[in-house]
This record gives structure tokens, sequence and C-alpha cells, in this order.
């Protein structure tokens, strides 16, 4: 692999204090913003580019324009009524915030999932893990004009909602893991239609691997892109696809298995090169493991037994001081709530921990310098970030 | 965890364990502690992985509680270290230089609780919020009702209902 290596004689200079000396009125450097309404960036975000000729020096991740106070909200709140309103906090895969509220919730009140429930939890979580790879090589691709590759995973991914609607009755939102179980069991007839579902995403990503992955523009775009030094990923809280792409093997269902993967057979998908195409395929991967999981899942999981532990009265439910925090691996890497409780029928704090949180801003301004402006696009994308996640 | 912490408090003069978790316990920690402690975890523990840096109001008590919650991916543990800091003019000592990524939890938090970490880089930009000027809203003290009833108005011919009174209604119609 060949890094590309910019003549720097041109760069501006440091100051004392470690930021750039730029003078935009010299002429030779142009502050650009990308976002938050542009085709080349990530939902609700912008970045402010200071660019020397093509090449970025400075970059700045702004967020909040999404900003809807979650976490101030749920501290007004009881705790059956944050349930409904934490999918909120991540559009293209809201269930992980269900699930860890929930577990968070269950372990801090000293409630028990049943086992079946639990089943049906890592069934939706890998559906969701699904639909959101298949959100983000759309992405990819279209961040570097391949616009069609976008059509078809939105196709299979919308195949994935209506097996998600008959399931939960919801298609994004589905407010279906609740502390204590789950709502519902599956319907009649679901396994055979998730079957032809899950053949027909394995069709699409075989299609997706010809047109994308094997097309030399992509290569040529990607490989050697964006590299992610193996050794940034502690300093930077680097979890998931972005760090096992860089050969190192995070991976949260694994390290500290939870719910049924324990039960589970399945490797996590490593690559080796850290760069923008290494990020692809480790995730265009991924989506095949997932496949596998759904699959084993419906084989395994118990047909019958209860889907609910017993609650106390949901309106005067108290909870014992306590906090702990809860983490699972979403498409994009850890992803976990802290919960602190103080004995009263609400949450003292709840913090939610997403992982574009640390990729999407103190990484990505780092990994921007020096790259070229048309890159950026592909370089933000690749680390695979939502927004809503980081201002919740 | 207990067996951590043993050794841990050897060095460091450490307050009260919470084992909430096998792999999760919190222990308490005086300010002028948590640097050298942060330092001997990460570079002589394992614990490589900043999880998380978020603060708790106790408004009550006048304290704010700083989590730094930190993750041994080998050895599957997570600690989390709370440190009490004053609610009156709070600051904190920054842990930018330990983990860059740290300076946008303390940014965060700054905006969102005002609590001050000097040298941290650009903790004083706007974060998420954009020209504001009231409190911090993450405080205790700040009402999001009140301030949603004083800026913003109701759409006119929508039907709203007291949100506990419709659960109690639709979950226990015979009483609860």
């Amino acid at each position: 692999m060949v890094l590309y290596q910019p003549d720097r004689s041109q760069y501006p200079s440091q100051k004392a204090d470690g930021s750039l000396d730029i003078d935009l009125t010299s002429g030779k450097y142009l502050k650009l913003w990308q976002g938050p309404q542009h085709p080349g960036i990530t939902g609700n975000m912008s970045l402010e580019l200071t660019v020397c000729g093509d090449e970025v020096v400075e970059a700045k991740t702004h967020v909040g324009y999404l900003h809807r106070g979650f976490e101030k909200l749920m501290e007004r709140r009881t705790f059956i009524q944050c349930f409904p309103i934490v999918c909120r906090i991540c559009v293209p895969e809201p269930d992980f915030n269900e699930y860890c509220y929930a577990a968070a919730v269950e372990e801090l009140a000293g409630i028990v999932a049943p086992e079946r429930a639990d089943w049906i939890r890592t069934l939706i979580l890998e559906m969701g893990r699904i639909n959101s790879y298949m959100m983000y090589l759309g992405g990819q691709a279209g961040s570097l004009g391949q616009g069609v590759i976008g059509q078809w995973t939105t196709y299979v991914r919308d195949l994935m909602l209506d097996r998600f609607e008959e399931l939960t009755g919801a298609r994004i939102y589905h407010m279906f893991i609740l502390p204590g179980g789950v709502r519902d069991g599956l319907p009649d007839g679901f396994a055979g239609r998730m079957e032809d579902t899950l053949q027909e995403i394995e069709r699409t990503m075989s299609d997706v691997y010809d047109v994308m992955f094997c097309n030399a523009v992509f290569k040529k775009r990607t490989v050697g892109v964006g590299y992610i030094d193996p050794a940034l990923l502690e300093p930077y809280g680097v979890t998931g696809p972005n760090a096992r792409a860089a050969g190192v093997v995070k991976d949260v269902r694994k390290d500290q298995p939870y719910l049924v993967y324990p039960q589970l057979d399945f490797e996590p998908v490593v690559g080796h090169d850290s760069d923008i195409f290494t990020r692809a395929d480790v995730r265009r991967r991924d989506v095949l493991v997932s496949i596998d999981l759904v699959r084993q899942i419906i084989a395994k999981m118990p047909k019958t037994g209860p889907l609910m532990t017993k609650l106390p009265n949901v309106l005067h439910w108290k909870i014992p001081r306590g906090e702990t925090y809860i983490r699972g691996e979403c498409s994009r890497g850890e992803y976990g709530y802290y919960l602190v409780t103080d004995g009263s029928g609400y949450p003292r704090r709840v913090n939610v921990r997403g992982p574009s949180y640390t990729h999407a801003v103190a990484l990505l301004e780092r990994l921007i310098v020096n790259v070229n402006i048309s890159d950026v696009a592909a370089l933000m994308v690749s680390l695979h970030t939502y927004p809503p996640e980081i201002e919740r | 965890m207990r067996t951590l912490y043993a050794e841990l408090n050897k060095r460091f003069p450490l307050g009260e364990l919470t084992v909430q978790r096998e792999d999760l316990g919190f222990i308490t920690v005086e300010r002028e502690h948590l640097r050298a402690l942060l330092l001997h975890l990460r570079d002589l523990e394992g614990f490589t992985h900043l999880v998380l840096l978020t603060a708790v109001d106790w408004m009550e008590e006048g304290v704010f509680q700083l989590t730094y919650l930190l993750s041994d991916r080998k050895k599957r543990c997570d600690l989390g270290l709370r440190v009490m800091i004053a609610r009156d003019g709070a600051s904190m000592e920054t842990i930018h230089d330990v983990w860059p990524t740290a300076a946008t939890y303390q940014r965060e938090l700054c905006e969102m609780f005002g609590i001050d970490f000097p040298g941290s880089p650009g903790v004083h930009d706007p974060f998420i919020l954009e020209g504001w000027t009231d409190i911090p809203p993450y405080r205790r003290e700040f009402d999001t009702k009140k301030y949603a009833d004083e800026t913003f108005t109701h759409r006119a011919g929508r039907e709203t209902n007291d949100p506990a009174e419709y659960m109690k209604k639709q979950l226990y119609p015979d009483g609860a």
C-alpha cells in the first residue's frame, strides 16, 4: 500500500499553542463549509474546512443541528416514559438504544428478562445491523459517485423494514424492547419470509461486491486513503469496524458477550490495511456474518415461553440508588448507556455513549488534515458516523 | 475487581468501591489523585480505553459527580472513577493529554453543565448550542418545561393529554 505524502512546504506554520497560523487575508487559504446541507455529508452535521489549494489544512466538526436534549428530557420522565423516546436518538439503528436502556433499568431494578425475549432482542439487533450497513454501503458508494449501489441497498433495506413491520408493528422506530422483555413473539410464517429476505440481500451483496468492490475507480479512490494508524485507536476511542479494519479485533459481542451471543457461532470480521476500502470491505463481510446470525437465531430460539417479566406498577416504579453501564456492539462500534438512579421514580442521569461521538469529532478532525477536498466525503462516510448520537 | 481495588489502594488513597457487576466497579477518588490514577490504570493495568466522561448533578448536595469510565478489553473489565467537585465555580483538571478524545467530552461538559477544564483545547467553543445565553441546560435547576412554555407556542387545534393520567387509564383501567 502506498500512502500519499503531501508537500508540506506550502502549509501554515504552528503557533506556540499548537494551533495553525492561518491568515485568511493572504489569499493562500480558503474557508469552505461542507454541510449541513450537502450531498457529501452524513446527516445533520457540517465540516468547517480550511483549504490550501485543494488540500485540507484544518477541519472542525460542527454538530447541534438536531439537538433535542434527550438526556435532559429523560430526567423528567418516569422509567417507562423514557422507553418510547430512546429509540429516537439514532434513526438508522434505533434498537440499540432500546436494548441498552432496557438492560440498564433491568439491572438496577433487579429484573431479569425471559430467555425467549433475549433471543428476540438479539434477532432485532442483528436485523438492525444489516439495515444500518445497507445505508452505509449506499452512502459510501454515493460519496464516490456510484449512485446505483444506494438504490440497490435501499431496496433490500426496505425488505428488512417489512420484516420489522410485521414483527414490531413499526418500520423505523420499533419501541419493541422494553424493560422486562419484548412486546411480542414472531408472527406466523415469519421465518420463511425472513429467509426470502436474507436470500435477496445475499444476491444484492453479490452484485454490490462486483460493481462496487471490484470497480477500478472505487479502488483507486479508496485504497490507501483515510488511513487510521492502529496506534490512534485507544487514544481516540475507536471501536467497531473502524478498529477491526486496522487489524484490532474489537467486538463487544465477543469481548463482553451479552444476550445470547455466547450461544451463537461467529467470528468478528477483521481487515488490515485500515483505509477506506478496508473499512468498507469489513462492513460488507459483516453483513454476511449478520445474515448467518439471523439464520442461527431463528433456528435455535425457543418457540414458546414468556416474553415479559411482570413489572411493578410502572406509574409508581422507583428504582434504588445506583449506577451502571451497559454496552453493545452496534454497526458502528461500542454503543452504551450509563444510567444513574437516586431512589426516585425518575432517572437521575442518562448518558448515551455513541461511537460517533469519538469517531466524528476528534478522530475525523485529525484524519481529514492533508486530505484532498474531493476525498473528504468518502473519508467521513467511511467512519460511519450518525450525528444524532453525538448531540443526543 | 476487589483484587484490583486492594492493589490500587496500596498506591492511592481511594474511597468506597461499588461492585456493580463482576466486570464493572465504581471507585470514588479525590480529585488530586485522579490524574496519577488514570495514568497508572492506562499504562500499567491495561485500562487503555476511555469509554466515557460525564457528569451527574447532585444539586441537593452541592456537588457534581464526574465519572471517568475506563475499560480493559483483554481482562473484560470496566472501572468507573467518581470524582466529586463543588458545583459553585465548578472546575476540573483536563485530561486531554492522557486521552485526546477527552477534549470533546470536556467541551460538552463545559457547555452543558458549566464545568470548566482550563487548558483543554477549544473548551469554551460552542459544541452543540449556539448563541445560548441561559444557564447551562443540563444543570438540575434548568427547567425544560418552563423553557419550552416560554419559548415555544402550542399549535392550535391539538388535543393534549396529561401523560401520567393517560397511561393510568390505558394500563390500569381498574385503578392504580
